[in-house]
């Protein structure tokens, strides 16, 4: 690792003056990536601002018909909490899948975002749900929030502190592992709430996670795996590496689609 | 660059600690170099392997992805610290010893503190699957894993009967 100073800032107003003072500071939430990509010299911030210390940016509140998660929510308190099982059960069932128990007691639904790993879940689950992005400045639509590989819509002293999740009629999310590093080789989240359909899929796209257009059309006029049938996505655009190609890829969205709206509406 | 040392207060093992550490130092080096509680080990220093894990604040986690100054006031137990020093080892060390649980014993106290934490929060009585799928997050290059699982469920077991001793003895 590089040498960095740390800071422990007690509330969101200090820690983004830091982030404004600092330029090339970055905001440590449960570190599961940062400090591994630190420890490779791939990251080298001189400063990092840890948030473990600002109260209110953590837990899980339903109101009406959504679900708003604390940015520094850990998977764990995700996957476990009886109210998102309650409302949103593929959400939490996504929590639960991500890396192993000792890791989801310390990553982060905001850090896990605004990373936009293209292999990470929880993108899958904000842009498969219409989730809303709320930070220390504004409100962001998943849609526009995730830009691509590694990129967000967030701004320089932009920090995440909740997400709003609005509660599907049915929804799944069906991941398919990478045998070695057990990250989605693909996942697809599915979700119905009134005439919105949304179809999300994270790990396949050579630029982060995206929407499936013609698989929501189709699932329009029916939401069943039937109306998926033979369908898939070009190839074009796809990760290829030796995990698997970019057809491979290209293919497994479709099967996990079907798996997904199959699981959504119970069958 | 140099860094500058900064310092942290927490307590480890039930005893209060507070070093002056480069803000690099993760826990398990703290633990390690720091302390010199060298039962916590250090395998793949990538948070696969659970050769690092440790309790924080009640729940298992890997030592080697948490900066020391992440932790100002927290409680860390360590593998050190499950047992008392003289006395009997914690019913979950005894069963991994009864059941030959491991070979090297590289990965055992990750293994242990790991089972104690699945005890935790799925109880007492734990089917094979269970154990099996809550070990992902520990590797073993020895054993083939079943008599860790065996071991685990034996450990959580004994887990009740001694929650229930020391209770009636209070």
């Amino acid at each position: 690792m590089y040498a960095f100073t740390f800071h422990r800032p007690q509330t969101l107003r200090q820690a983004a003056s830091l982030l404004a003072k600092h330029e090339e500071a970055k905001l440590l939430a449960g570190g599961h990536t940062l400090l591994p990509t630190m420890k490779l010299r791939l990251a080298g911030p001189p400063q990092l601002v840890d948030l473990s210390l600002i109260d209110g940016i953590a837990g899980v509140a339903q109101s009406g018909r959504s679900l708003t998660i604390g940015a520094m929510t850990r998977h764990n308190d995700v996957s476990t909490s009886p109210v998102v099982q309650q409302a949103i059960p593929a959400l939490a069932g996504l929590a639960g899948m991500i890396g192993d128990p000792a890791v989801r007691h310390m990553g982060t639904i905001g850090g896990s975002i605004a990373n936009n790993d293209p292999n990470a879940d929880y993108p899958a689950a904000c842009l498969g749900l219409g989730a809303t992005i709320i930070t220390n400045k504004r409100r962001i639509k998943a849609d526009d929030f995730f830009t691509g590989m590694f990129s967000t819509a967030l701004e320089p002293a932009e920090i995440i502190t909740k997400v709003s999740f609005p509660i599907p009629k049915k929804a799944a999310y069906q991941k398919f592992r990478n045998q070695a590093s057990r990250f989605a080789l693909v996942g697809v989240f599915v979700s119905k709430r009134g005439s919105e359909i949304r179809v999300a899929v994270t790990g396949a796209g050579a630029n982060g996670v995206f929407r499936v257009p013609s698989f929501e059309e189709a699932l329009k006029k029916r939401f069943a795996p039937k109306s998926l049938e033979g369908m898939t996505i070009p190839a074009d655009g796809m990760n290829s590496d030796i995990h698997g190609s970019a057809e491979y890829r290209a293919h497994l969205v479709g099967v996990l689609a079907r798996r997904a709206v199959a699981e959504a509406i119970g069958k | 660059m140099a860094a500058k040392a900064a310092a942290v207060s927490l307590t480890v093992n039930g005893k209060p600690v507070t070093a002056e550490v480069d803000p690099r130092t993760l826990l398990v080096q703290l633990l390690r170099e720091h302390l010199r509680l060298t039962g916590t080990h250090v395998g793949c220093d990538t948070s696969q392997c659970g050769a690092c894990v440790v309790h924080v604040n009640g729940k298992a986690v890997k030592s080697c992805t948490i900066l020391a100054l992440q932790l100002e006031g927290a409680n860390v137990l360590t593998i050190e610290g499950l047992a008392a020093p003289d006395g009997p080892l914690h019913p979950m060390q005894e069963a991994f010893r009864e059941n030959h649980g491991l070979q090297c014993g590289y990965c055992t106290p990750g293994m242990i503190m790991t089972a104690v934490d699945i005890v935790r929060r799925k109880g007492n009585d734990l089917d094979d699957r269970t154990i099996r799928e809550e070990l992902e997050g520990n590797i073993c290059r020895c054993t083939g894993y079943h008599n860790i699982v065996k071991a685990i469920a034996a450990g959580a077991r004994a887990m009740r009967g001694s929650a229930a001793a020391s209770q009636a003895a209070e």
